[in-house]
């Protein structure tokens, strides 16, 4: 019956905070600690910068004609031209945008759905819950390319569509880790607590429950992420995001494909940009996964 | 438990004068930084004796214990020292040899049997694996042997039916024993015990204490039985060691340490150990012990001590005392010697009669359900106004689903009423309105769980305060403080998270959170099972302080029979969802008419 009583941490006693960070701040200034996170930021954020300042530095227009199709690097086009004369580098440079905006967005959707459906599941538990999940693992069964596409082909290939679909295909796995998390909360005696003095539900999942489950929630969001660039590229690349002539790298793989061997460019650097932005996100939510679970630095040594 | 009826226990000790294992000046630190777990830790225990080592949490004392089989716990590292069994220098073994040693030499007995237990192996398989891994006898028959011998020294069926059961059929006292069998084995010359009976409901643990009793009288084995419970011990061991903070603080004979202690924490500690006889009031000791790393120079006791004196906080007393049998380590114990055992006149007020002021709740017919199952079978209590009533029982009784029904946390179906003051109440706690919520205050057994750690203290305190009261930020900030010092505890606190507290303060945070809303009726669930024994006291000392001055009406809720006498003035006694017997606690407790009371009576340990 009885257990050990801890006593409190030696730290803690000397160095009472007042106003402690929340618990995502904590989980990230943990993973900061790791060669992994330190990394994967630096990628994303030389990532994000090219696509976000690329488009002042271009240095033609994405959508002139430079040169003749498919011609190889030159002092005017630094990485050739396109299938149609286009200038790559310029395109690449503006291309960015998109994919990394419409995925932020779709994960944002994803995660408020998922966060919601997750905390009432896990809080109400019994039908509600039941039912809630079970919808989710319909959703889930169906691959999210698969789901985009029926909706595409019925409604067209509208950029708040595809968002909105990714989002969606997201929310079952972001509902399935914070009903996990809630679920362990919800057990928990404060929560009886604050039932028993007649707090609302609605407080308790906002003021007793969330504030607890941030940290997942943040490795969930960076790992949502990578698959969400993806995804969006990938939808790029099938012809249903943006429409030529803009600049995309998902569409400009699928545009100059046929030219790869002897204009590799337009397809190999946005091809390149993709893996190093999702392998920067994947980092990311690594190293913050690993502080979640306190893996020490790096697993080397001791 | 009907298989353990009568066990062989011959009623004078066997202790031989042969000494079977020494200690002598072991320090276990943490690795790598060096600050001490255990130091000078030095003891002996003679052949067939039962060495009882008792210390609270942080204590050191089951690191200690383990390090007898040259075992060091993840972390730690034996830095000093020597351990010598039976001529054997355990901590210069090989490692091959340790093999040998271990569980044949010396073997352990760990705390909770059932996650020792290899859940995917029969028990029969399980303790054959023991006899084959020390190549006990030359064949197998002999072996077989040797295993139906066991089963029955531990009082357990030897039949093949329960040797093919898997751990997960055994009862918690059947697994246990079957550790034990496990330990037993070899024919080694000492056991340790690591809490063997913490997990156990009280009849259970006394059917195990009384199998270890028996196995050390009838076969010689030695023992050291670790606990925080002195009173599991105070029938069990021959001598006690006392640790405090790392170090062995006291080391004697049992009668003598009981009788008249020579360190002040050992008096302390008594004074605070729950009597069933009800004959003292408990007495807490202020703070808590501290951690490794925490530690002053000097005698650790020193913060929580009222005899220190300025060398105690400065020098670390040696070892002294009347004898080498009766050891103590503190610069004035023959002062302490000196002193008559305090005997405090019990705190909590007196009752005549049963229930005879207005009722406070009232508890008609009640059935409630666990799912489907029916886990009340028609409970009627009633507790009035200014009273305690206890409600006592073991694990699985229904005493905690009855404290919850009350509170309108069961979330299962109840048939029956539950009235405030005559009018019945909702079985939900949100369909009650704000001022039935306010009357009924709970406290839950573990305030590790019952306080939000992403909240400070004052937030925590605040909650109560805005839900039932409309108050300023300065006058909820001046309530909280109020609230703080009736718990006794500093306005500094406020600012802090619950993790910065000991489970001792978290505890008297979760009561003041409960008294901010100013209840009629407080419910403690299990409130001091998570405590240290010191620490329980001070908080019942606080209990029933609050419910003199304050007024309130409480339902404490435990399994400790022995808490009953202290708190409470009626009890009523619960087993399998109903109540067995029900009145005074004098009465209940004095001359016990049910079956069920005389028995929890008989198995609760005392000193």
């Amino acid at each position: 019956m009885s257990s050990p009583e801890a006593t409190p941490d030696l730290l803690a006693v000397i160095t009472p905070a007042e106003h402690r960070p929340p618990q995502w701040l904590l989980t990230i200034k943990e993973a900061w600690g790791m060669g992994r996170t330190k990394a994967g930021v630096a990628i994303f954020v030389c990532i994000v910068a090219l696509a976000l300042l690329g488009p002042l530095l271009a240095p033609h227009s994405p959508t002139s004609f430079v040169a003749a199709s498919f011609a190889g690097p030159s002092a005017k086009a630094w990485l050739g031209t396109d299938y149609i004369g286009h200038d790559v580098l310029s395109r690449v440079l503006w291309g960015g945008r998109t994919v990394i905006s419409l995925a932020l967005a779709a994960t944002v959707i994803g995660l408020l759905l998922g966060v919601g459906l997750g905390m009432i599941s896990g809080y109400a538990r019994r039908w509600l819950d039941e039912t809630v999940m079970r919808i989710l693992d319909i959703v889930l069964a169906f691959p999210s390319i698969v789901l985009a596409l029926l909706f595409v082909s019925i409604v067209g290939p509208k950029l708040w569509l595809i968002v909105l679909i990714v989002g969606i295909s997201h929310a079952p796995r972001i509902a399935r880790v914070t009903r996990a998390a809630t679920v362990e909360i919800a057990q928990r005696d404060f929560i009886k607590a604050a039932e028993a003095l007649g707090v609302t539900r609605r407080k308790i999942l906002a003021f007793e429950i969330l504030p607890n489950i941030t940290s997942p929630l943040l490795v969930e969001f960076g790992l949502r992420l990578t698959y969400s660039i993806g995804i969006i590229a990938g939808m790029s690349f099938l012809g249903f995001g943006l429409q030529p002539p803009a600049a995309d790298w998902g569409l400009m793989i699928n545009e100059n494909r046929i030219g790869i061997s002897v204009q590799p460019w337009p397809v190999a650097v946005p091809v390149i940009l993709i893996a190093i932005l999702t392998i920067g996100t994947n980092l990311i939510a690594d190293g913050m996964g690993r502080a979640l679970i306190g893996i020490e630095r790096d697993t080397g040594g001791k | 438990m009907s298989e353990l009826t009568e066990a062989p226990i011959s009623e004078h000790s066997v202790v031989g004068t042969e000494v079977v294992l020494t200690v002598s000046d072991l320090r276990i630190v943490l690795d790598p930084s060096g600050i001490d777990i255990d130091d000078e830790v030095t003891l002996a225990i003679h052949q067939g004796e039962v060495l009882g080592l008792v210390g609270e949490s942080a204590s050191g004392k089951t690191t200690a214990a383990t390090s007898l089989l040259a075992h060091q716990r993840r972390g730690a590292k034996i830095a000093e020292g020597k351990i010598i069994i039976d001529g054997t220098d355990v901590l210069v073994a090989a490692h091959a040899d340790l093999r040998h040693i271990r569980g044949g030499l010396i073997s352990y007995v760990p705390q909770d049997a059932s996650a020792s237990l290899n859940p995917a192996l029969r028990i029969g398989t399980q303790l054959m694996e023991i006899l084959e891994a020390h190549s006990f006898g030359a064949s197998k028959a002999e072996r077989e042997a040797r295993l139906s011998e066991m089963m029955a020294e531990v009082l357990l069926p030897g039949d093949r039916t329960f040797l093919r059961r898997y751990p997960h059929q055994l009862s918690g006292g059947q697994q246990q024993r079957v550790a034990i069998a496990m330990a037993l084995a070899n024919r080694p010359k000492v056991i340790v015990f690591d809490e063997p009976t913490t997990a156990l409901d009280v009849t259970t643990q006394a059917h195990v204490l009384t199998t270890i009793r028996a196995l050390t009288r009838s076969y010689g084995v030695s023992a050291l039985y670790v606990t925080h419970d002195l009173a599991v011990v105070a029938n069990l061991a021959d001598r006690i060691a006392v640790m405090y903070a790392g170090r062995l603080v006291e080391i004697g004979p049992k009668g003598e340490l009981f009788a008249g202690a020579f360190h002040p924490y050992t008096r302390k500690l008594l004074a605070a150990i729950p009597d069933i006889s009800g004959t003292h009031a408990l007495r807490g000791i202020p703070g808590w012990a501290p951690r490794p790393g925490q530690r002053v120079t000097g005698c650790a006791f020193t913060p929580r001590c009222d005899m220190a004196q300025e060398r105690c906080g400065i020098e670390y007393p040696p070892y002294d005392g009347s004898g080498p049998d009766h050891q103590v380590r503190c610069w004035r114990w023959e002062e302490v010697r000196a002193q008559p055992r305090a005997n405090d006149v019990l705190l909590r007020e007196r009752a005549e009669a049963l229930c005879a002021e207005p009722e406070v709740i009232g508890v008609r017919d009640v059935l409630a359900y666990y799912q489907r199952k029916e886990a009340l079978h028609g409970i009627t209590a009633s507790l009035c106004e200014h009273r305690c009533l206890a409600l006592v029982g073991e694990s699985g009784s229904g005493k905690t689903t009855l404290a919850r029904c009350i509170a309108g946390l069961h979330p299962f179906k109840i048939e029956g009423a539950i009235e405030l003051r005559g009018k019945p109440l909702e079985r939900d706690a949100r369909s009650r309105s704000v001022a039935e919520r306010q009357a009924i205050q709970y406290i839950f057994q573990s305030p590790y769980s019952s306080l939000n750690p992403r909240k400070t203290i004052r937030q925590i305190l605040a909650q109560p305060l805005h839900l039932f009261f409309s108050l300023s930020k300065s006058e909820t900030e001046d309530r909280a403080i109020a609230v703080l010092e009736k718990v006794a505890l500093d306005s500094s606190l406020m600012g802090r998270y619950p993790d910065q507290l000991s489970g001792g303060e978290r505890q008297r945070i979760a009561i003041a959170r409960a008294l901010a809303a100013e209840p009629s009726v407080l419910i403690c669930d299990e409130v001091t099972s998570w405590l240290d024994v010191s620490v329980q006291a001070a908080i019942i000392e606080l209990l029933t302080k609050l419910q003199a001055e304050v007024g309130v009406s409480m339902l404490f809720v435990t399994h400790n029979l022995a808490l009953v006498h202290s708190i409470s003035q009626e009890v009523a006694v619960m087993n399998e969802g109903a109540i067995v017997e029900y009145g005074l606690v004098e009465e209940v407790l004095g001359d016990p008419k049910a079956e069920y009371t005389k028995k929890l009576l008989a198995d609760t340990p005392t000193i």
